[in-house]
């Protein structure tokens, strides 16, 4: 599977990226520059990184959520085409209108770095199948903006729906529900805090985000 | 003309920030504050001289980039 990796100025987490998508599907994704106004060729995975794009000037993810490449990631999920945010992907996504809901000031007011304890909410996705009996998982998070946020309405649709994929085990930052992750309705689009991509290797201290990526781009 | 925006988080969105700026001012013995929220202020310069026109221009850069429609409301003065 053809990927792309979407790079604003502040990322730093896409060289992580990256090198997971890389072991996984043994390709190397392309580095999409925010300023480009096309994705490669063919792509059919797209992964927005986390990090502190333009500063998290305003709010987290808003000027990354309008910059030139960003309408065509947005025609490239309608077309049910895969698309993973993390952490500041995450906080994108949901500025840009993909994802319901707005990520906050965590409720400690802290930022948050340790190694959190997720359930996984709907195992039936394109993006925790390969998890398969397993329901908890370890993933890092780090974050100071990822406190989740939407009205009872939506948080109500969205459980009704499956859309919640992941949970916190032991809530670090103030979500509503304890939510870490959410999906489109769609099922093709997934914003997370937690950070799989530094959970692919033993060196990593646990590898419980490879099978996210498994999932996904469908190798052993 | 200048354009100042007032951009604050909808009631009953939590405010852990304004929270904490409530408890420092209890802290510091302001035991009337029953609440703080905080918000933004964001002044543009523009060009142009019709009021009118200018607010319709910025109310429609506050719902596409400066305020979360999710999260916050906004004021606008034109001046």
């Amino acid at each position: 599977m053809k990927s792309a990796v979407i790079v604003f100025p502040g990322s730093n987490c896409d060289r992580d990226a990256h090198d997971a998508i890389e072991r996984v599907t043994g390709e190397k994704p392309a580095m999409v520059w925010h300023q480009e106004s096309e994705l490669p060729e063919g792509t059919e995975f797209v992964m927005i990184p986390g990090g502190f794009s333009y500063g998290d000037y305003l709010r987290c993810g808003a000027m990354a959520s309008r910059s030139a490449i960003l309408p065509a990631v947005v025609a490239h999920a309608a077309t049910g085409a895969p698309v993973l945010g993390v952490c500041n992907g995450f906080q994108i996504l949901t500025e840009s209108g993909l994802l319901p809901g707005a990520l906050m000031r965590n409720a400690g007011l802290t930022f948050v770095c340790e190694k959190a304890p997720l359930k996984i909410d709907n195992g039936n996705t394109r993006f925790t199948s390969r998890y398969g009996a397993t329901s908890e998982l370890i993933i890092p998070i780090a974050h100071h903006d990822g406190n989740y946020f939407a009205d009872a309405e939506t948080l109500d649709r969205i459980e009704g729906e499956g859309q919640v994929v992941f949970r916190y085990g032991n809530n670090p930052n103030g979500s509503q529900r304890d939510i870490a992750g959410v999906m489109n309705e769609q099922g093709n689009v997934l914003g997370m805090m937690p950070h799989p991509e530094r959970a692919v290797d033993e060196k990593h201290g646990g590898t419980d985000g490879l099978a996210l990526f498994e999932s996904l781009l469908g190798s052993a | 003309m200048k354009a100042k925006i007032h951009v604050y988080l909808k009631p009953g969105v939590l405010d852990p920030q304004g929270a904490a700026v409530a408890g420092a001012l209890h802290n510091m013995g302001y035991e009337e504050v029953t609440a703080a929220r905080q918000g933004k202020l964001i002044e543009l310069d523009l060009t142009g001289d019709d009021a009118d026109a200018a607010k319709a221009r910025v109310d429609e850069m506050c719902q596409k980039l400066l305020s979360n429609p999710v999260i916050e409301s906004y004021s606008i003065d034109i001046a």
